[in-house]
């Protein structure tokens, strides 16, 4: 049954009476949107045996790579051991599934096994970076000085408890929240515009910004240094630093903006449009609020890129060791911009701090991420429980008021409701104007 | 307004009437009705798209202007030339494209297999329990910010990896590329410096960075394989395997390719981790296991040198980011096309 299919016949229950008790009685269509397709069923089953293989296959080959290790030894490091490892783990493996099964199956469970490796390689590769650079961040996150200070005060050999990376967490913040000032507006008003205005004209704002992702970022950051810099005059500061940014994100979330905008459904528009809304009002009331979800995705995915991005900022931000909250005036430095220039030191006090901002900044993507994930994730039109809860109230509320209506002495002229296609009376269509 | 429903049902301006069928009308909303608020929606819509295209427009146009003097000085010697001295004539792209293109290569040769099986574990293999941790998984590696690869990498990876790249150079040394100059393999304490700084470790970082793109398109095109397919495989006798191979992968080969480019793409264009490793190096080499034995790349170039004084120096820099721009914009609309090729017909809009 289909939506229009209930409202009808909601109306129609209203209009008639049918109800005898005559409480107030609303329809909510509630689809569970989280299951829409059957979930696949698993077909294939771990047997024992399928287990018992895979353990020996292992065993047998770490066992034969440490004798090859021993005596033979063409590789050394651990990298190698693992490669002539999983290498022989591979042979044994069809060797031994060879016992029981035929060709085809053999190459199935080679490929099982090599296609679940390579995926375990990838998360295993995310695990190593990420743990690397937080368990060498962690000295220097001890210490609370590491939050609160910035370089200006600290020598070059001066242990970790003096010093800190304030400055870059505080002009991280100031470069990003300046970028997004610039980005969110133009950018959702331009995916807008490529939606809702569809011409040649919008057609080639499209390609033009899809060319632009594939803009290295450093050259975003080389076109501000030569404008602002070079030719302006103007000196290294945050709001250069911004400007890179926002050069670098622009098309990054208007193309993610206008993906989303165009998974909006167009009966949803064309419904707003048959209600006799405007166009502002369309886009105001339907289009935008339908696409919250997944707007707000992008956006916060792109801050993410945003903050992390370092060779925009080498180039335009200039470096300092100490505070400074003027984006107008002098130098400012942000978190992966200071780890840059702490690792590239050779003081080991100074790789440490490297290590910490880097790990700040992750911890910052991280919490980023996770918001993207809370607020996103959703298809649009897919509404949240709170969401549907308000969705509810409105419609109890619509109903209270079209039964207060239909109360009043002029109602019996519109019971008949639009079975055949009779059009509503004007005074209900131009609700908007 | 007094507009009423017939006004606007009959009129020929909104294209729709009840309850005959009519082709699909055009595109857009209706233009009958234009309040004032309409007309200043539109111009602020219409004021942001130009701006926005301006903007766009001025960095590509900003970047072929400057160029041109380099490009103009320098004519067709700059394409051939292996040597960055802008400020006495002597420069050319021929060292750092073809070191950018061998990192990026390099890249590639180690995210193709990673983002292949990964979105191949993800779509097929993968119980349903971890599929979508693994998803989110993948996702949060793409917005995990390049420094700390770079960090890792520079760090790290360096130097675990060296014995590998002895290895290589040792055992198949006589293939060009893996060949390392400098290196005895009769001495085993021949210094390690030799194998660091190198194309094939820069690559390898590059690419924990860019499959996590190329794994998100394949998979989402693995995951449209259409499932009356997979399940007649499987009725035919297939194995997982066999479906996978006569289904899907001839389904998902546009999202393959095209994936694998886009990757390609994104590691043209990677800085900070390249410079981070890489030592500059300008002189034309295609030994990606010797420290400079190939050529520095485009972007950490610009990173390099952007500082310097002369405006011909910076000229020549916007030359060499210009043509890295294009041949990343040319491989991302290639990408784009064989992606969108890929997947017409599947997954139509409601």
């Amino acid at each position: 049954m289909t939506t229009t299919d209930v409202n009808r016949e909601a109306l129609l229950e209203i209009a008639l009476g049918s109800d005898p008790s005559n409480e107030p009685r609303t329809t909510v269509v509630n689809h569970d949107f989280s299951q829409a397709p059957p979930p696949k069923r698993a077909i294939a089953k771990m047997r024992l045996s399928d287990v018992l293989q895979l353990i020996g296959a292992a065993i047998a080959s770490v066992s034969i790579t440490a004798i090859v290790f021993n005596f033979l030894a063409p590789f050394d490091g651990i990298i190698g051991f693992v490669l002539v490892a999983y290498t022989l783990f591979l042979a044994v493996y069809a060797l031994v599934v060879w016992q029981d099964e035929d060709a085809t199956a053999v190459v199935d469970r080679l490929v099982a096994a090599v296609v679940t490796s390579l995926a375990a390689v990838l998360v295993g590769a995310l695990v190593w970076v990420v743990s690397y650079v937080v368990i060498n961040g962690i000295e220097a996150l001890k210490h609370t000085n590491f939050y609160t200070e910035d370089m200006s005060n600290t020598g070059p050999l001066d242990p970790l408890d003096s010093g800190g990376v304030l400055h870059a967490i505080v002009g991280s913040m100031i470069m990003i929240t300046i970028a997004l000032v610039i980005v969110i507006p133009l950018g959702v008003t331009t995916a807008v515009f490529m939606n809702e205005l569809p011409s040649r004209f919008s057609r080639f704002v499209r390609i033009v910004v899809e060319a632009m992702t594939a803009l290295p970022s450093i050259i975003a950051g080389l076109f501000i240094y030569a404008t602002f810099i070079l030719i302006l005059g103007l000196p290294k500061s945050g709001l250069a630093a911004a400007f890179a940014i926002s050069v670098m994100m622009l098309p990054i979330i208007i193309r993610a903006s206008d993906v989303v905008i165009r998974l909006v459904p167009g009966n949803l528009k064309e419904a707003s449009y048959a209600l006799g809304a405007s166009q502002i009002r369309t886009a105001w009331h339907v289009t935008l609020p339908t696409a919250r979800s997944g707007l707000m995705t992008a956006i916060i995915l792109g801050t993410a890129r945003g903050v992390g991005e370092t060779s925009p900022v080498l180039l335009t931000a200039g470096f300092t060791q100490s505070l400074n909250t003027n984006p107008l005036d002098g130098p400012m430095i942000s978190l992966p911009l200071a780890a840059f220039k702490f690792i590239g030191s050779s003081e080991e006090t100074f790789k440490q701090r490297g290590f910490g901002a880097a790990t700040v900044l992750l911890v910052l993507v991280l919490i980023l991420f996770i918001l993207a994930r809370i607020v996103g994730g959703r298809g649009p039109g897919q509404l949240s429980n709170r969401q549907r809860r308000k969705a509810a109230a409105q419609s109890k509320r619509d109903y209270a008021r079209m039964v207060d209506d239909d109360e009043s002495p002029a109602s019996p002229a519109r019971v008949p409701l639009p079975v055949t296609s009779s059009p509503v009376s004007p005074s209900e269509g131009d609700t908007t104007s | 307004m007094t507009t009423t429903v017939e006004d606007q049902g009959t009129g020929v301006d909104s294209g729709i009437a009840i309850g005959e069928p009519r082709p699909r009308p055009k595109q857009g909303p209706p233009v009958g009705r234009q309040t004032v608020a309409d007309r200043v929606f539109r111009a602020v819509l219409r004021i942001s798209g130009v701006f926005v295209l301006l903007v766009m427009l001025a960095v590509g146009i900003f970047l072929a202007f400057r160029a041109a003097e380099a490009i103009g000085a320098a004519g067709w010697s700059f394409l051939t030339t292996a040597a960055w001295d802008p400020d006495s004539g002597s420069f050319g792209i021929a060292a750092v494209l073809t070191g950018t293109i061998l990192v990026a290569l390099v890249a590639v040769f180690f995210a193709f297999p990673l983002a292949f099986g990964t979105a191949l574990f993800i779509s097929e293999y993968a119980p349903l329990r971890i599929k979508r941790p693994l998803i989110t998984l993948v996702d949060l590696m793409a917005a995990v910010p390049s420094i700390v690869f770079g960090i890792w990498g520079f760090l790290l990876l360096q130097y675990s990896i060296a014995p590998v790249a002895r290895w290589l150079s040792t055992y198949l040394g006589f293939i060009p590329i893996f060949r390392v100059d400098g290196a005895d393999p009769a001495d085993p304490l021949s210094p390690a410096s030799v194998f660091t700084s190198s194309a094939f470790i820069a690559g390898i970082v590059v690419a924990l960075m860019v499959t996590p793109i190329a794994t998100s398109v394949m998979r989402e095109v693995f995951t449209q394989a259409p499932p009356g397919e997979r399940e007649g495989a499987y009725a035919l006798g297939a194995t997982k395997w066999g479906m996978v191979r006569s289904v899907v992968l001839p389904y998902g080969r546009g999202g393959v390719i095209g994936g694998t480019m886009l990757g390609l793409g994104r590691a043209m264009g990677e800085t900070i981790a390249v410079y981070l490793i890489l030592a500059p190096a300008f002189d034309l080499g295609f030994n990606i296991l010797q420290n400079s034995g190939s050529g520095y790349t485009v972007s950490a170039l610009i990173a390099l040198r952007y500082g310097e004084s002369t405006p011909f120096a910076t000229s020549a820099l916007f030359a060499a980011g210009l043509a890295l721009f294009v041949l990343t914009l040319i491989i991302n609309f290639a990408a784009g096309a064989i992606v969108a090729r890929s997947r017409s017909g599947a997954g139509a809009e409601a």
